[in-house]
């Protein structure tokens, strides 16, 4: 029998990153701030975040401003979204497995 | 056995942050104790200057549908009230909950937002034009449960894309809608528990839990 833990992405591997990809799973697109009151983290710690799952490819950044201030939004990109669906098939079967 | 417990959290984590970003959560308390309050004084003029000489909402207008408020119920002054209070209520509502969406830098129209509306507003409106039928055939003894029932609906539905215990209030408001049914003398009454006190428990309580800090 295959390996489950295989499937597991190590991009996804902490509870930031998580937390981000299911926000964008499930809108269209989310801004930094909201993201930051969902996962309750510091800016620096959740940009850096942002950062290695831009790098994957997973999410894509929109910068633009309201008013004066900056407004940059995320959204998810379809490899992240595949990507994402995978890691989370891989979980449910772990934990059936158990 | 740990590595079930922390699978699990992280499913349920993954759940959280799905819901909650897919929820509007700027809705204020203050919107509700707004409302409510602006509904308590819709009732105290409607009780004032209408209830004593016009009776509406009472049982004698079924028996009599030829009285003068058959087919002029929409110059009628309990309407015009109805409407002012309406729109003072969802205009003070609205303030708070803009004031909240500034302070969570959630978008007043955003996504979340806009899902809100349209599941509040459909069985709002389904019956609204439910009861302006009931209205124009002089059936006015339905008209307060019918207010209370649907909008509890609209509640409930909505629920779903807000704060979780915005539907307890659902509740309470198609509960006392149905109690009001068997009360129709007392429609006014209803309707003020209903869309004044309610709302305004509903929004200390949200408050309270929310915004106080």
């Amino acid at each position: 029998m295959k390996n489950p833990i295989e499937n597991l992405n190590k991009t996804f591997d902490s509870r930031i990153r998580l937390g981000i990809m299911s926000a964008l799973m499930v809108n269209t697109s989310v801004n930094f701030n909201q993201l930051k009151e969902l996962i309750q983290v510091t800016d620096g710690n959740l940009a850096s975040h942002i950062k290695a799952l831009e790098d994957s490819g997973y999410i894509k950044i929109q910068k633009g401003f309201i008013g004066k201030k900056t407004n940059t939004v995320y959204s998810v990109t379809k490899a992240g979204e595949k990507a994402f669906r995978v890691h989370l098939d891989a979980l449910e079967k772990m934990i059936k497995n158990i | 056995m740990n590595a079930t417990q922390k699978l699990s959290n992280e499913l349920h984590d993954i759940k959280k942050m799905m819901e909650q970003s897919s929820r509007f959560i700027s809705l204020s308390g203050l919107s509700g104790i707004a409302a409510g309050v602006c509904a308590l004084i819709g009732a105290w003029f409607a009780n004032n200057f209408i209830g004593r000489d016009e009776v509406v909402l009472t049982r004698q207008s079924v028996n009599s549908p030829d009285s003068i408020l058959h087919g002029d119920f929409i110059n009628s002054r309990i309407l015009q009230i109805a409407f002012i209070t309406f729109v003072a209520a969802f205009l003070s509502a609205f303030i708070f909950t803009y004031r909240r969406s500034k302070k969570t830098n959630v978008p007043i129209w955003g996504t979340t937002a806009k899902r809100l509306m349209i599941n509040v507003s459909v069985p709002m409106i389904a019956g609204g034009i439910f009861l302006l039928a009931l209205i124009k055939d002089g059936v006015y003894d339905f008209v307060a449960p019918g207010c209370l029932i649907f909008y509890g609906l609209g509640v409930l539905n909505a629920s779903k894309y807000t704060l979780h215990e915005t539907r307890y209030l659902g509740y309470c408001e198609i509960i006392l809608g149905l109690i009001c049914l068997y009360f129709p003398g007392d429609g006014l009454y209803f309707w003020a528990a209903g869309f004044g006190i309610l709302h305004i428990v509903y929004g200390v309580f949200m408050w309270l839990k929310y915004e106080r800090n």
